[in-house]
């Protein structure tokens, strides 16, 4: 018997009967389905905060201070120690001690309010240095960022990120005509005051959007020695609160790594053991990050994995039911020359239909729901080539897994028994 | 040793005669067949030593009340089951050891069944039910509709090829599925109780297209408990206690 033959009358018992087919291809349908928006849902998450962390800069190591501990002996945890300075930053820069480190960013921030003219707000300012704008993977849209001239003279100069622009001058990017404020004027040139000082802006930064980390557009950046000298509240003037690192390559990354934190140990007079601060990869930020959006999607895709389970046993079941009421006809085949093994194409054949066409309706409700969804629920959706290829291995899988033991069944019937049931 | 004996070995098989050169062999040619069914600690003798030889263009009815095992001997004869002992050629092979899967090959190429419920698939039309025995014979498509649509003709019902089974009258099903036993051309015609579902005239019907078969020289073997159906036949097998009790000419 040809292939196309099994197919044909695979198709045709699955059509007489018809309600029994549909109900059962819907159990697949509906697994294959949950399955595939589960893990597009959890790729689309996961693909997102890489997405929004990569932003942070490329080859990124970031090393922050280590804890503090109190008079009373309470530990402040990550950060709060003010461990690293600008001379940190300094070691860190020198081609001979780190050839693996591209450029240093020493940054210091805090919170504080911004006026112009009667416009204020309150946004975060951020102390550093020129390497800042490559460190981070930002450019400048409008005028122009500060120098290292600048950073050593104290300049009274700021750079401010889109949306702190629009809060105190109105939508003015590329010398904008309309908004509030002082009238859609460009800021730059203008004289804002920032945590009580007057300040001139310099530049504007180019629009980021929004991260894991807030929004990125939210920001005054100035030189470091201004904002230690007139802005901190720390005792220390070189003290800074982070140190941004860009390495030369992904590829030396590692080596990166090590170097600053040899040469901090060195700097810091310290042991492993005792470390002041620590270093972390922006590797290790994704990856952290994204473990629970994993944890997250392993455990749906599971559930729906289940669902998709159920509607295997679903598959059984009909194919069960179907072989014994059948007996008769599966008799009379045999009487007429099917061979057990065409018997056990024949139900197989069934069988995988079911699945299969359970998991080409799936898929496609799956690619409906990443259409439509992201529209929604305001999360991404990504449902891969290889995803897609998958469900329809796994759905015909599950058919053929599911149609195992009654197409043996079937085929395992003897011809007489078969006849004689009425 | 013949394969029966390398099967049951251990119990009394019918020792292998050479053909006698003096007579043609016959179609069918059973000797000491048995059959015994294990039925919980009891052994029941279904067939118990059965000689039978048909010869090709024969027309025999197997007779007997129920119980006498005739259904039994039908299923050896039909190659739907194999004696527990004994031999049974059928054109000179000897069918008694085989497996499921040879069996299933016999029956396709040598044998066509009439059925007393039709046993038609009730989702084919008339034609699609003829051609199934072609399908499993793996003959292809345009071969097979020509031969199923000619058997169809030939039992009278070329005008109801695309009717399916539920369209059709009783005698008119049992005449589609004589097609569907035509339509590979093979040695035996096997009918079990062909009439038992049909009224006179529907009986009168098949039984005259048996008589046509026969008259064309198609081996017919009919297991029936009707006299007038086995008045038809040349020959008349009585069947008692699962044995032949009296053969009538």
């Amino acid at each position: 018997m040809s292939w196309l033959e099994t197919v044909r009358t695979a198709y045709g018992a699955l059509r007489t009967r018809r309600m029994r087919s549909l109900l059962t291809v819907l159990g697949i349908l509906i697994g294959i389905a949950a399955v595939m928006l589960t893990v597009g849902l959890g790729q689309g998450a996961q693909s997102k905060v890489t997405d929004q962390i990569n932003k942070l800069g490329s080859n990124l190591l970031i090393v922050t201070p280590g804890s503090a501990t109190s008079s009373a002996g309470v530990r402040g945890g990550r950060g709060t120690a003010t461990t690293l300075t600008m001379d940190d930053a300094a070691v860190l820069a020198d081609p001979v001690a780190a050839p693996d480190i591209a450029r240093v960013a020493p940054t210091s921030q805090s919170s504080l309010s911004v006026l112009a003219g009667t416009a204020n707000w309150t946004t975060t300012a951020v102390g550093t240095t020129p390497e800042w704008v490559q460190v981070r993977a930002r450019s400048v849209s409008e005028g122009r960022f500060f120098t290292a001239a600048e950073v050593a003279a104290e300049s009274p100069v700021v750079v401010l990120g889109q949306t702190t622009a629009t809060q105190l001058f109105g939508s003015s990017s590329g010398g904008g005509s309309s908004g509030g404020g002082l009238g859609g004027r460009s800021p730059v040139g203008q004289l804002v005051t920032l945590g009580g000082q007057n300040l001139t802006v310099i530049g504007l930064l180019t629009a980021e959007g929004s991260t894991a980390g807030g929004d990125q557009d939210d920001l005054a950046v100035l030189p470091q020695s201004t904002y230690a000298s007139r802005l901190s509240t720390t005792a220390n003037p070189r003290a800074v609160s982070t140190i941004y690192i860009e390495g030369r390559d992904q590829a030396s990354l590692s080596a990166a790594y090590q170097q600053t934190t040899k040469i901090l140990l060195a700097a810091h007079g310290v042991t492993a053991a005792t470390m002041d601060f620590s270093v972390s990869s922006q590797q290790a930020i994704v990856e952290s990050a994204t473990t629970i959006t994993r944890v997250l999607t392993v455990l749906l895709a599971g559930i729906a994995a289940i669902s998709l389970l159920v509607g295997g046993i679903g598959v059984m079941n009909i194919m069960l039911v179907s072989v014994t009421e059948r007996v008769r006809e599966i008799g009379l085949r045999k009487a007429l020359g099917a061979t057990p093994s065409v018997i056990l194409r024949q139900f197989l054949v069934e069988a995988s239909m079911l699945g299969l066409v359970g998991g080409v309706a799936g898929l496609a409700l799956g690619l409906l729901g990443a259409a439509v969804l992201p529209g929604w629920i305001g999360q991404p959706v990504t449902i891969s080539p290889l995803a897609a290829g998958a469900a329809l291995g796994v759905s015909l899988a599950i058919g053929i897994g599911a149609g195992v033991y009654p197409a043996s069944r079937a085929a395992r019937l003897a011809p007489i028994e078969a006849l004689r049931s009425e | 040793m013949t394969l029966p004996e390398a099967i049951f070995g251990d119990q009394p098989a019918y020792q292998g005669v050479a053909p006698d050169p003096e007579q043609p062999e016959a179609l069918l040619d059973l000797r000491g067949v048995r059959k015994t069914y294990q039925s919980g600690s009891l052994q029941v003798d279904a067939v118990r030593g059965i000689d039978l030889q048909v010869l090709a263009g024969d027309y025999v009815a197997i007779m007997g009340p129920s119980g006498s095992g005739k259904s039994t001997l039908m299923h050896i004869i039909g190659c739907l089951d194999v004696p527990t002992a004994g031999s049974y050629r059928l054109a000179g092979v000897d069918v008694a050891g085989m497996g499921e899967q040879e069996l299933a090959h016999v029956r396709n190429q040598r044998i066509g069944f009439v059925f007393q419920s039709f046993n038609l698939l009730p989702g084919l039309t008339a034609q699609r039910n003829v051609e199934l025995p072609l399908v499993y014979a793996g003959v292809s498509g345009p071969e097979r509709r020509a031969r199923a649509r000619a058997a169809l003709d030939r039992v009278g019902l070329a005008d109801r090829v695309d009717h399916r089974p539920n369209e059709l009258s009783g005698g008119q099903q049992q005449r589609v599925s004589v097609a569907r036993a035509l339509v590979t051309e093979p040695d035996l015609i096997l009918a079990d109780e062909p009439t038992g579902n049909l009224d006179s005239a529907s009986t009168a019907e098949v039984l005259a297209l048996f008589g046509d078969l026969h008259d064309q020289g198609r081996t017919i073997v009919i297991i029936t408990h009707e006299h007038d159906v086995a008045d038809q036949a040349r020959r008349v097998v009585v069947m008692r206690d699962g044995a032949i009790s009296e053969v009538r000419e």
